[in-house]
């Protein structure tokens, strides 16, 4: 492997002063930057929603004495800046997948308090399957889904949440369920899962629904830190700038109107009988990890290198037969036995547009060389376990080398005279042993009986390595002691 | 550590988690589906977390959160997969996120088949999502590379704050070849500018918001001083008998093995042959191609593709000698023989007049 940086540093071109990552961390909370001439004021409009949620969302926080502990997970929408306003770990998401982020993040750190901000667009709209996938496992996270029934960030569009006969910019003559369909309820949608444990839908239309509000969005930051699963609560909220309304309009018409199609309550409750999520299990020590995953797995090689016959110098096997009949199996015998023999090896299975019909095939390669190209596309050996692929693969083995026939006499039109035919009824002779399953074994006993390829002891431990039952194992073994005597019961047909 | 018979698609696995890869998150798509498999079997084992999510957008979001949380992360896919979670990447890239994708190609486009191909080069090496970035690029052309290069990933990942992928294709990834281990396993401690819900990481913000122009511009600008030192430091290739070479063959991935049979098949034939196997698509070894173009002929560029990577050879070469291009597409793996044709068609003035006759019979 050449690195071009040696390249570069021979011509003379050394690496350029690199700047450091961009540090972001800090920047937001000494100054409020969107819009500097106007610090004592958040971006969002007079009279917003996102605003009320925002102060009642950092007044739990306090009150729960998190705050070191917070993540919070913003969307894209009017409330994107969220960040402004939360000192505390901020992750900003793509529109519609903060649930998705915040599943990623809570799940890395269970220990944090992981909360998930979304308007309508962003839940009930494009991420839609994020918000109920990770409902129905019952994330252990809480999300405060913001409904005020529009997009208000892209200037007016329709919601999933817009009123039937609403307007909006996307629908001007008002919606029609015949055209957009009906206002999605997500409440009522999620109280159908089994996993949340805790829905509830409140809204900003008056104080004593403000009220009702701050205390269900503590029970959903609480229940979180109790470690209990999903917690949603659905806030609906005034958005006076697109609904053309001033504030105290616009918050009537929540009360009047938004709570009339979605009904404020409590959909789902389980915050007293919900169980309680098991304990992760502990980690392993870092030191056991190779031995975990590489362990048992190793090879070590059961003949020195080089021992292997000269016959065997440089093979290229193609494999092929009807699937059930083995054909994977044999090559990964034959692959492991070459790396028990200390030898290169590779296989490689059909798949893919070669797997229809039921048919199967593999390349096998062991060499003594570095194995260039592991596709066998001019074989030295051909295994057909049946018709078909004798007939697929015969005009492409090298001359003078070997095929092995699964069948009692060649197909018409298969005659060739330049390479060893061993014509057997593999398959027969493997349920006169036990199962005709074991026909791939007895082939491979002839095989090594008539080139010489390969020793006993690297074919037995490649079997020991693949073969998970003794009985199969005892199967195998005498499967392969019949290919060999078969071999030597009537003489190879040249 | 003694060598062990794995599918390429298992190696990445197994190499991810010794490389300290403590979340998974994927949707399972032919010829990558094994990748999920084996996450799903040794992430838990080591204590990281494994989840099929709803889709490749749900995941590729999910590893942005995990990376944005300080986690070693990775995913894996497929053409179509890759594609839904393209927006993901430019989001990672934009707020400067490590994490290691692994693409194995099949045919396409649209649904196309399973089989091998290399159609996806376009969308991982020149971008794919939105706006001003790169993804870093590594191109394995063995199983032994499919768990080298996987954790060469993360460390790219990590040096860039930078996606990284794996390009493999089907046949890496459902190939069995011998494979050594590292013996050591790492666990990187978390960086510390990631969001771990501590007091000391409250500070920090995960995002790629710049609402002003020229905030915005600084970034990319930024951004693209890693891209260059990328290609000043991390640009790898191979070269296979190139001092001397008339013909320079330039494949990667499985493509690339064959091409090692062809030049040898090549020079037994009196054609002076050699091999530049980009293992790095991104960043491309640019000045290694430019360099041959003084002894060098022609370059032959052999895909599983319409014609991608050759671009960035003819880029490269800027015009300096011809550069030719034979490519199979649809799950056709070309074979060595065919190739070989090419080879000796490209090479037609510098042949020895005893390959006349053989060659003929290509015509
Ligand atoms: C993939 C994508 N599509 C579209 C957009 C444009 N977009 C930004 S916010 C938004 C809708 C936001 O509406 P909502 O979630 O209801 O939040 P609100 O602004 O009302 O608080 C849209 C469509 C985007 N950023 N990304
Ligand atoms: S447009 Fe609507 S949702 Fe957005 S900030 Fe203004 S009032 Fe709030």
């Amino acid at each position: 492997m050449i690195n071009e940086h040696d390249l570069a540093a021979l011509n003379g071109t050394c690496p350029e002063h690199y700047e450091p990552f961009q540090d972001r961390a800090g920047a937001f909370y000494e100054t409020f930057e969107r819009k500097p001439e106007n610090q004592e004021q958040t971006h969002y409009c007079p009279g917003c929603g996102h605003g009320i949620t925002h102060k009642m969302v950092a007044r739990a926080i306090d009150e729960l004495g998190i705050q070191d502990r917070t993540i919070l997970c913003t969307p894209v929408g009017c409330s994107v800046f969220g960040y402004y306003y939360f000192d505390v770990g901020n992750i900003q998401a793509a529109h519609g997948r903060a649930s998705a982020v915040a599943v990623g993040a809570k799940r890395a750190r269970p220990d944090s308090v992981v909360l998930c901000y979304q308007g309508d667009g962003d839940l009930a709209a494009i991420g839609t399957a994020e918000i109920v996938h990770a409902a129905n496992r019952g994330e252990p996270i809480t999300v405060f889904f913001l409904n005020n029934a529009i997009y208000g960030m892209t200037g007016g569009q329709m919601a999933p949440t817009t009123l039937i006969g609403m307007k909006s910019t996307t629908t001007p003559n008002g919606r029609d369920p015949w055209n957009e369909g009906y206002p999605l309820h997500i409440c009522e949608l999620f109280a159908q899962l089994d996993a949340p444990v805790y829905l509830e839908r409140v809204a900003l239309g008056n104080s004593k629904q403000l009220i009702g509000a701050a205390r269900a969005i503590k029970k959903g930051i609480e229940n979180q830190v109790k470690g209990l699963g999903f917690s949603l609560i659905e806030i609906l909220s005034p958005c006076p700038t697109i609904w053309k309304m001033n504030p105290v309009d616009a918050q009537h018409w929540v009360r009047d109107e938004l709570t009339k199609v979605f009904p404020p309550g409590v959909y789902r409750d389980r915050t007293k009988d919900a169980p309680v999520r098991p304990a992760p299990k502990p980690k392993p020590a870092l030191a056991d990890l190779p031995k975990m995953l590489v362990g048992k797995g190793g090879v070590a090689p059961v003949e020195p290198a080089g021992t292997a016959p000269a016959a065997v110098h440089d093979l290229s096997i193609r494999i092929a037969g009807f699937g059930g009949q083995g054909v994977l199996m044999l090559g990964q015998v034959l692959a492991e036995a070459g790396l028990s023999a200390d030898m290169r090896v590779s296989w490689l299975p059909s798949y893919g547009p070669e797997m229809r019909s039921g048919t199967s095939n593999c390349h096998v390669r062991i060499s003594h060389k570095e194995i260039a190209s592991p596709v066998v596309t001019k074989p030295n050996v051909l295994l057909a376990l049946n018709e078909p692929s004798l007939r697929k693969f015969l005009a492409t083995v090298e001359p003078g080398g070997w095929v092995l026939y699964n069948g009692t006499s060649l197909p018409e039109g298969m005659e060739r005279d330049d390479v060893h035919f061993v014509i057997k009824p593999f398959t027969e002779l493997a349920d006169q042993v036990g199962d005709a399953r074991a026909g791939n074994i007895v082939m491979l006993g002839t095989l090594l009986e008539a080139t010489g390829m390969l020793s006993g002891e690297s074919i037995d431990a490649a079997l020991k390595r693949l073969v998970k039952t003794e009985r199969w194992l005892e199967l195998d073994r005498k499967a392969l002691a019949k290919g060999r005597e078969t071999f030597h019961l009537e003489p190879v047909s040249a | 550590m003694a060598k062990q018979l794995i599918k390429g698609n298992e190696a990445i696995v197994k190499a991810a988690v010794l490389a300290g890869c403590r979340a998974y998150y994927g949707y399972p798509i032919t010829p990558a589906s094994e990748i999920a498999e084996a996450a799903a079997h040794y992430l838990p084992l080591a204590g990281g977390t494994f989840l099929q999510a709803e889709s490749e957008v749900a995941a590729i979001n999910m590893i942005y959160g995990a990376a944005g949380a300080g986690l070693r992360a990775m995913t894996a896919s497929s053409g179509p997969g890759i594609s839904l979670m393209q927006e993901g990447l430019s989001f990672l890239a934009g707020a400067e996120l490590p994490c290691v994708i692994a693409d194995i190609m099949r045919a396409g486009p649209g649904l196309g088949n399973i089989g091998p191909e290399q159609g996806d080069y376009f969308q991982v090496v020149k971008g794919g999502g939105h706006g001003n970035y790169r993804a870093l690029v590594l191109a394995p052309d063995s199983v032994q590379e499919m768990a080298d290069l996987t954790a060469l990933a993360f460390e790219l990942a990590d040096k860039y704050r930078n996606p990284v992928y794996v390009l493999a294709d089907g046949y890496i990834g459902q190939m069995m070849e011998p494979v050594e281990f590292a013996n050591q396993a790492i666990e990187p401690p978390p960086p510390d500018w990631a969001v771990l819900g501590t007091a000391e990481s409250r500070k920090n913000l995960i995002s790629s918001i710049f609402i002003e122009p020229e905030s915005q511009e600084h970034h990319v600008r930024h951004m693209m001083t890693k891209y260059h030192r990328a290609e000043r430091e991390d640009v790898r290739f191979e070269s296979v008998q190139t001092e001397d070479a008339d013909i320079v063959l330039v494949g990667y991935g499985i493509i690339a093995r064959i091409l090692k049979s062809v030049v040898e098949m090549a020079r037994e034939r009196g054609v002076k042959a050699g091999l530049l196997r980009p293992i790095t698509l991104y960043p491309f070894p640019t000045r290694a191609i430019r360099a041959l173009c003084g002894h060098a002929a022609t370059f032959g560029v052999v895909e599983m593709s319409t014609g991608q990577m050759v671009e960035d050879v003819r880029l490269a070469v800027e015009g300096r000698c011809p550069v030719e291009f034979y490519g199979r597409s649809g799950g056709v793996v070309p074979t060595a023989e065919e190739i070989l044709a090419f080879v000796l068609e490209i090479a037609k003035p510098a042949w020895p007049a005893s390959i006349l006759e053989e060659v003929a019979i290509h015509d």
